[in-house]
C-alpha cells in the first residue's frame, strides 16, 4: 500500500502543464531574473550574449541583417555593426565554407541556413571538411567554432521544403555534433553551449515552437551540457524518448496514458460499492511514463536512456523524420544491444511516413499522440495491467462481500509488476 | 555598389563595331607599350547614392586613365533599377559568347629565358633567384623520387608538380609567410619555400608517427600550422569558400595578410569555385585566387571543361580584377602574384590569377595519361617548355648559377630525400590512440568504448593486423 501510494504520488502533475514534473533542474535559481520568451527570443537572447561575450564572434546567412525570417536575429546587426552581423550571397555552400575559414583562424561562426531543407548544397562542406577537419590536420587546425542554426521540423503548411528534419544524416557523420533544443529556456543554454563547444555543431531548431512555445528564460548567461539526456518525466512502465518539438506532442501521450480508464470507471458504477478513495487509487492506476529529451544526438548520451529502460522495461522512440533510417533506428539498435533481458517488449518507433513530407496530409503524416498512445509498447502494458485489475478486483470484492474489507490491494494491483 | 567595366585594351577594337550597349564607356587605347597591372585597367564606375551598401569605406572610384569614348548610337539617358544606373538603347545587341580576341597571358622571359624587352616586372635579386632556382630544382628531384618510390611499392600513392614548377615557387617567393595558403594539392613547392622540411614531406607520405597529420590521410596531403599552410583535402574547391572566409578574417584583425588559394582549371567548374568569388568579392575579402590551368583535369582536357576563355574571364563576372599569365615563366609569376598580394591587402579585395601551364606528369601515381593524350605532346611541354630550364637559362646568363651549382643541388637533394625516405620508411606508425583522438577536441564515450574494445581484439589476434602499431 504503502509503494502504491509512493508510486501514485510521484505521478500527480497538473493536466496541460507544458512540461511536466522536472525532476531534473539544471537551470538558473528562483532570483535570477526570468523574462517569459518564445523560442525565436530566446535564440535571439542567446545570439546577443554570445557576440557581446565573444568580439572574434560572427553571425551570418541570408537575410539575418534586417533580423531574418523568423525574427533570430533582429537587433543584432544595429547591435554589433555589418562587421559582425551581414547577410550572405543565397549559396549555402559559400556559407558554410566561409564559416569554415573564419572558425579555422579561430573566430566563432554562427551560419545560419534559412531552412533545414535547404542545407543539402552545404553538405559537402559539413561532411567532408567541417567534420573532418581536425582530424585530418593532426590537431594542427581546427574549425570548432563553427555552429551552423538551422529552422526544421513541421510547421502546419511547410509542405516538402519547409518541414524537413534532416538530422539523422548528420547523425551519422563523426567530427560534427548534433544539438536540438525542446523550448525557449533550453534553446538558449544549448546554444550558448554550441557556439561555445570547441567542435563544430548543427543546431536545429524546432520552427513551430518559434512562436508557438512561450517559457519563462533565464536573463543571464548559462548554459546546458551537450551530450546530456534529461528525464523531463520521470515514471516507471516505459522509456519514452524523443527531442525537439515532437517532445510535446510525447507529453500529451504521456498524460493520455496516465489517466483515468473508462472501463474502471464501468467497474466502479457497476460491480460494487467501494470507498472512493480506494477506488480512486485504482482509477488512477494508468502507465507511468519516462520521458526523456535526448537534446544531443551526436553524441547522445546512452547511459541515461539505457538506466531508465533497464527501469522500465520498454522503449518508444518518437520523430518527425520518416521511419526508415532516422535516428530512432540508431537508439533502438543500441538500447537492444545493452538493455536486451530487460525488455519486455519490442522497441517502438513513432515517427514520420516514408514519404516527402506532404502537404495536404500533413496531419495523417505525423506522429500524433494518438500514434504513439496506440503503439505497441504504450499499449501492451495497458492490456496487462488491465487484466490484472480485473482481476484484482474480482478478488477484492468478493473479499468485501463475504467477509469484512481486506485490504488486498497493493497485492493484486501490484501483481503485473 | 561600383559597377566596374573594363576592358582589354586588345578586345577594344572590335568592341567598338560589335558591341553598342549604351553605358558600357569603352576605353580606347591603342598603344602597343606593355601596361603593368594597375594600368591595364582602367574602368569607369557608375556610382549609386540609394543603392550603396558597402560595409566598410567605399572602395576607392578609380580615375579613368585613357580617353573615354561613347559611341555614336548611345543614348545617354539611364535606367534606375535595384543594382544602379544603367544606361539603355533601343537597338537589341547580344554580348558575343566570347571576344574574337582571348585575354592575352603576361609573360616576361621569353622560351630561351632572355627578359622580353619593355617588360613590366619587379625585379628580383641574385639571392631570390638563386633561392627560387634551387627549390624548383629540389621539387623536381623530390617528385621524380617519390614518384619512383611509389612505383616500388614503398608508399601508397603520390601526385607531383611535374611542368608547374614556376607556379609552386614563382607564387611562394611572392608572397610573405603571414599570407595563409589554401591548397588544392598540387602546390607542395609552395611548403617547400617556407621551409617543410623534405623529412617532413617524406613523414606524411609513410604516415609514420612523426607525421604531423597523425597518418590519417594519403600521402601529398601535407599541412602545417607553422607554415599557414591549411591540410589539403582531396575534394576539389572546397578550398575557395574557406579562403574567403580566412581572408575576411585576416580583413577584420587588420593584419598585413592575405588567403592564398589555390585551383586547378577543372575545379573551377565546381560550385564551389562560384561561392569562394562571389563571397570573396561580397566581403570585400583579401585573397588572391590562382588559377593552375594546366590543360588536364586527370583525362578531361580543357575544351571538356568550359567554353568561356579560360578562367580569366570569370573574374569580372564576380567583380574580381583578373590576370592572365605565362605559369612556366617564374618571373612573371612573380610579378603578378606580387602585385596581386600587395592590392589584396591593399585594397582589400580579391584578385584572380590564370596561370597557364601544362600537367607534364600524370594526374597521379592511379593514372596513365598516355592513354587519353599523345605521349608527343607531353615530350614536347617537358623539353621545350620546361619553366625549369628556362628560368635556369636566365639565372646562369646572369653569371648567378653554373653547372657546378646545378649538379651539386641535384645530387644534395637527391642524397637528403633518400635519406629522409628511408628513416621515414624504418619508424614506427603513429600509436593506435591516434585513431581515435582529435574526431573532437575531447574524446567522447563512443569512442573510449571502441577503442577498449579495438584494443582488446587487437591483443586477442595480433595476426589479423598490421605491425609496427603501439597499442
Amino acid at each position: 500500500m504503502a509503494s502504491l501510494l509512493g508510486r501514485f504520488c510521484r505521478k500527480l502533475v497538473v493536466p496541460g502543464s507544458a512540461h511536466g514534473s522536472r525532476m531534473i533542474s539544471t537551470t538558473a535559481c528562483d532570483s535570477e531574473a526570468v523574462k517569459s520568451l518564445n523560442l525565436y527570443s530566446a535564440i535571439n537572447q542567446a545570439l546577443h550574449i554570445a557576440l557581446e561575450t565573444d568580439p572574434r564572434s560572427y553571425v551570418f546567412g541570408e537575410d539575418v541583417g534586417f533580423g531574418g525570417v523568423f525574427r533570430c536575429t533582429t537587433g543584432l546587426a544595429e547591435r554589433f555593426g555589418k562587421n559582425r552581423v551581414f547577410n550572405t550571397p543565397l549559396c549555402e555552400q559559400g556559407i558554410v565554407g566561409f564559416g569554415i575559414g573564419l572558425a579555422a583562424m579561430g573566430n566563432r561562426a554562427v551560419v545560419e541556413i534559412q531552412f533545414a531543407d535547404y542545407i543539402y548544397p552545404a553538405f559537402d562542406q559539413i561532411v567532408n571538411e567541417a567534420a573532418k577537419f581536425r582530424y585530418r590536420s593532426g590537431n594542427q587546425f581546427n574549425c570548432g567554432g563553427l555552429t551552423i542554426r538551422a529552422p526544421y521540423g513541421a510547421v502546419g503548411h511547410g509542405g516538402h521544403y519547409h518541414s524537413q528534419s534532416p538530422e539523422a544524416f548528420f547523425c551519422h557523420v563523426p567530427g560534427i555534433k548534433v544539438v536540438i533544443p525542446r523550448s525557449p529556456r533550453e534553446a538558449k543554454g544549448l546554444l550558448l553551449s554550441s557556439i561555445r563547444d570547441p567542435n563544430p555543431v548543427v543546431f536545429f531548431e524546432p520552427k513551430w515552437l518559434y512562436r508557438q512555445a512561450v517559457e519563462e528564460v533565464p536573463e543571464h548567461d548559462y548554459m546546458i551540457p551537450l551530450s546530456q539526456a534529461e528525464v523531463i518525466r520521470e515514471g516507471n512502465d516505459i522509456t519514452l524518448v524523443g527531442w525537439g518539438a515532437q517532445l510535446t506532442v510525447m507529453e500529451q501521450a504521456c498524460l493520455d496514458a496516465e489517466k483515468v480508464l473508462d472501463f474502471i470507471f464501468q467497474l466502479k458504477d457497476n460491480w460494487f460499492k467501494v470507498s472512493n478513495m480506494g477506488l480512486e487509487l485504482i482509477m488512477q492506476e494508468g502507465i507511468s511514463c519516462e520521458l526523456i529529451d535526448l537534446k544531443t544526438l551526436l553524441p547522445w548520451d546512452k547511459e541515461t536512456v539505457e538506466a531508465s529502460v533497464k527501469k522500465t522495461g520498454r522503449l518508444l522512440i518518437s520523430h518527425e523524420a520518416p521511419v526508415t533510417g532516422g535516428f530512432g533506428a540508431e537508439i533502438s539498435a543500441t538500447i537492444l544491444e545493452r538493455c536486451f533481458l530487460k525488455l519486455e517488449a519490442p522497441v517502438s518507433r513513432v515517427c514520420g511516413l516514408d514519404t516527402p513530407f506532404p502537404l495536404v496530409f500533413e496531419p495523417f503524416y505525423m506522429p500524433t499522440k494518438n500514434k504513439a498512445s496506440s503503439s505497441s509498447s504504450l499499449s501492451s502494458p495497458l492490456k496487462k495491467k488491465r487484466h490484472y485489475l480485473i482481476m484484482g478486483l474480482h478478488v477484492w470484492c468478493r473479499y468485501w462481500m463475504q467477509s469484512s474489507p481486506l485490504l488486498i490491494t497493493s497485492h493484486s494491483i501490484c501483481f503485473f509488476r | 555598389m561600383a559597377i566596374w567595366f573594363s576592358r582589354s585594351r586588345n578586345i577594344v577594337f572590335s568592341l567598338r563595331h560589335n558591341l553598342n550597349l549604351s553605358g558600357i564607356l569603352i576605353k580606347r587605347d591603342y598603344s602597343p607599350r606593355p601596361a603593368f597591372t594597375n594600368s591595364q585597367l582602367s574602368s569607369k564606375s557608375v556610382c549609386l547614392d540609394s543603392f550603396t551598401s558597402l560595409r566598410h569605406e567605399s572602395t576607392a572610384v578609380e580615375k579613368q586613365l585613357d580617353l573615354v569614348q561613347q559611341s555614336d548610337e548611345e543614348d545617354p539617358q539611364e535606367l534606375n533599377f535595384p543594382g544602379g544606373k544603367v544606361g539603355y538603347t533601343s537597338e537589341m545587341k547580344f554580348i558575343p559568347e566570347s571576344s574574337s580576341l582571348r585575354v592575352p597571358c603576361y609573360r616576361v622571359l621569353d622560351e630561351d629565358g632572355r627578359i622580353i624587352s619593355n617588360s613590366d616586372y619587379i625585379p628580383v635579386s641574385e639571392k631570390l633567384a638563386v633561392r627560387m632556382y634551387e627549390h624548383m630544382a629540389t621539387l623536381q628531384v623530390m617528385d621524380h623520387i617519390f614518384y619512383e618510390a611509389q612505383r616500388q611499392g614503398r608508399i601508397s600513392f603520390f601526385i607531383t608538380a611535374v611542368g608547374e614548377e614556376a607556379i609552386n615557387i614563382a607564387s611562394a617567393a611572392a608572397l610573405s609567410p603571414d599570407d595563409v595558403v589554401l591548397p588544392q594539392y598540387r602546390e607542395p613547392g609552395v611548403l617547400l619555400w617556407r621551409g617543410f622540411t623534405l623529412q617532413e614531406f617524406a613523414n606524411q607520405c609513410f604516415g609514420n608517427k612523426a607525421d604531423r597529420g597523425k597518418g590519417r590521410q594519403m600521402p601529398v596531403h601535407y599541412g602545417s600550422n607553422r607554415h599557414n599552410f591549411f591540410t589539403v583535402s582531396s575534394p576539389i574547391a572546397t578550398q575557395l569558400p574557406q579562403a574567403a572566409g580566412v581572408g575576411y578574417s585576416l580583413k577584420m584583425e587588420k593584419k598585413n595578410a592575405c588567403a592564398v588559394t589555390f585551383i586547378g582549371d577543372g575545379g573551377t567548374s565546381e560550385g564551389d569555385f562560384h561561392a569562394g568569388l562571389n563571397f570573396a568579392a561580397v566581403m570585400e575579402a583579401p585573397v588572391v585566387f590562382i588559377c593552375r590551368n594546366n590543360g588536364w583535369a586527370i583525362s578531361t582536357h580543357i575544351s571538356e571543361q568550359f567554353r568561356s576563355d579560360g578562367i580569366v574571364v570569370k573574374g569580372q563576372a564576380y567583380g574580381i580584377r583578373s590576370i592572365r599569365v605565362d605559369g612556366n615563366d617564374a618571373l612573371a609569376v612573380y610579378s603578378a602574384v606580387r602585385s596581386a598580394r600587395e592590392m589584396a591587402v591593399k585594397e582589400q579585395r580579391p584578385v584572380l590569377i590564370e596561370a597557364m601551364t601544362y600537367r607534364v606528369g600524370h594526374h597521379s601515381t592511379s593514372d596513365d595519361s598516355t592513354k587519353y593524350r599523345a605521349a608527343d605532346e607531353i615530350q614536347y611541354w617537358k623539353m621545350s617548355r620546361n619553366p625549369v630550364n628556362r628560368f635556369r637559362k636566365w639565372v646562369e646568363d646572369n653569371g648567378w648559377w653554373s653547372e657546378e651549382d646545378e649538379s651539386k643541388i641535384r645530387s644534395n637533394a637527391r642524397k637528403q630525400i633518400l635519406q629522409a625516405i628511408q628513416a621515414a620508411e624504418k619508424w614506427d606508425k603513429p600509436p593506435l590512440t591516434e585513431l581515435f583522438s582529435d574526431v573532437y577536441d575531447v574524446k567522447p564515450k563512443n569512442l573510449e568504448e571502441q577503442e577498449l574494445g579495438l584494443k582488446e581484439l587487437v591483443e586477442k589476434q595480433p595476426q589479423d593486423y598490421p605491425p609496427g602499431f603501439q597499442i
